[in-house]
């Protein structure tokens, strides 16, 4: 089903999926909101669409001048971000230290600790979104990348995808995680109720993948993502214990403890240090890439701690 | 051309050892574990509690003795 509008612009644009008449759309968004929810149905047409909308219409021109337009917007914004942080200036600055010295408040540690059930169920509706798509938007990257660098994301992505057996995939873990934590299960349906900061997410790594000019950026954010998720996945699996959450839901982090411990090695070396060396010039491409994944992953984990009075 | 270097066995500065392929790991307790997965990160830090697997501890400890390194004294 197509998400609620939150805009005039994100309005218009779900009434054209439906009928099918695109000419006439514009491209100004009332609201960050509004830009966020329209850029993530677009791209949701690459992905799995939407049952009341022509499959035709993944490629109808006008709608991509419209996905384009805001597309644009983000991008610049994000990069933006990534000028004005003080990593930014550091001309020695790799990925390893990038991940180290960006700061932001840590979710995870709230969850192990204090976070009561109606917050982690919160939470986990939030990030469904992505991880009922994990390591999705990143195969768009595939090819587009030399052998060698190629072959080590391939390495990843065949874990991610549960080594060939299905019930090791990353999201049908995730998905019977949510299944016996009483949660409902299918793609997407959530959407409605997650913050703007969440579509951002989403949105900026699928915009990595399936821009060819910002596959360095797909890297590095992939890379940082790996390099985050451990220790984090730890945090959270204790904490879902903490609050007797059912173990199929804890045992989605627990893998992620340790198949990440091993993602991170080879995202940093093989993938973004072989691309590197190929790629020289996109060094600042991939610290973007990198430094946007954590930032909008801080300010997701900024709101939600101001909203439960923790910040 | 040549073909690419790729080794079966890796030590990560400051990480863990990656091991490519299906190996059987004994434990310091003598437990054997099979690797479940195309790589493996074998614990080097001794901290892990998931062992003999890393998972991830070593980069905590290396944030703490940077803290430690900048107090005075």
């Amino acid at each position: 089903m197509l998400p609620k509008s939150r805009g005039t612009l994100s309005a218009d644009v779900f009434t054209a999926l439906q009928s099918g008449s695109t000419a006439h759309l514009g491209t100004e968004p009332e609201s960050e909101e509004d830009a966020q929810i329209a850029l993530w149905t677009l791209y949701e047409l690459h992905y799995r669409g939407f049952d009341e909308v022509d499959p035709e219409l993944e490629w109808d021109p006008d709608l991509l001048r419209v996905r384009r337009s805001l597309e644009r917007t983000f991008e610049a914004d994000l990069r933006r971000q990534w000028e004005e942080s003080p990593l930014h200036a550091d001309p020695d600055l790799d990925l390893t230290g990038l991940v180290e010295r960006h700061d932001g408040p840590s979710l995870a540690r709230f969850v192990r600790r204090k976070a009561d059930r109606e917050q982690v169920l919160e939470i986990l509706k939030h990030r469904s979104i992505y991880h009922l798509k994990e390591a999705d938007p990143t195969s768009w990257v595939v090819p587009r990348l030399e052998t060698r660098v190629k072959a080590a994301l391939m390495e990843i992505q065949f874990d991610e995808y549960g080594n060939g057996d299905p019930n090791r995939l990353h999201h049908h873990l995730f998905r019977r995680g949510m299944e016996a934590a009483g949660l409902r299960t299918d793609h997407a349906c959530y959407i409605d109720e997650v913050p703007v900061e969440i579509l951002a997410m989403n949105n900026a790594v699928t915009m990595f993948g399936l821009h060819r000019r910002l596959r360095g950026a797909a890297l590095g954010h992939f890379a940082a993502f790996e390099s985050t998720s451990s220790i984090p996945s730890r945090m959270l699996a204790q904490g879902l214990r903490r609050l007797d959450f059912p173990e199929q839901m804890a045992a989605y982090y627990d893998e992620h403890v340790e198949a990440d411990a091993v993602h991170e090695q080879v995202a940093v070396r093989d993938v973004c240090g072989a691309y590197l060396e190929e790629e020289p010039n996109d060094r600042d491409l991939v610290l973007f890439g990198a430094f946007t994944g954590m930032e909008l992953e801080a300010h997701y984990a900024r709101l939600m701690l101001a909203q439960w009075g923790e910040s | 051309m040549s073909d690419f270097d790729r080794p079966t066995v890796v030590m990560c500065p400051a990480g863990p050892m990656l091991l490519r392929g299906d190996h059987e790991v004994q434990d310091a307790d003598g437990t054997v574990h099979r690797t479940k997965r195309p790589v493996s990160a074998v614990c080097m830090c001794g901290s892990s509690a998931t062992k003999p697997w890393c998972d991830g501890t070593h980069k905590l400890l290396a944030a703490r003795s940077r803290e430690s390194d900048k107090k005075p004294g």
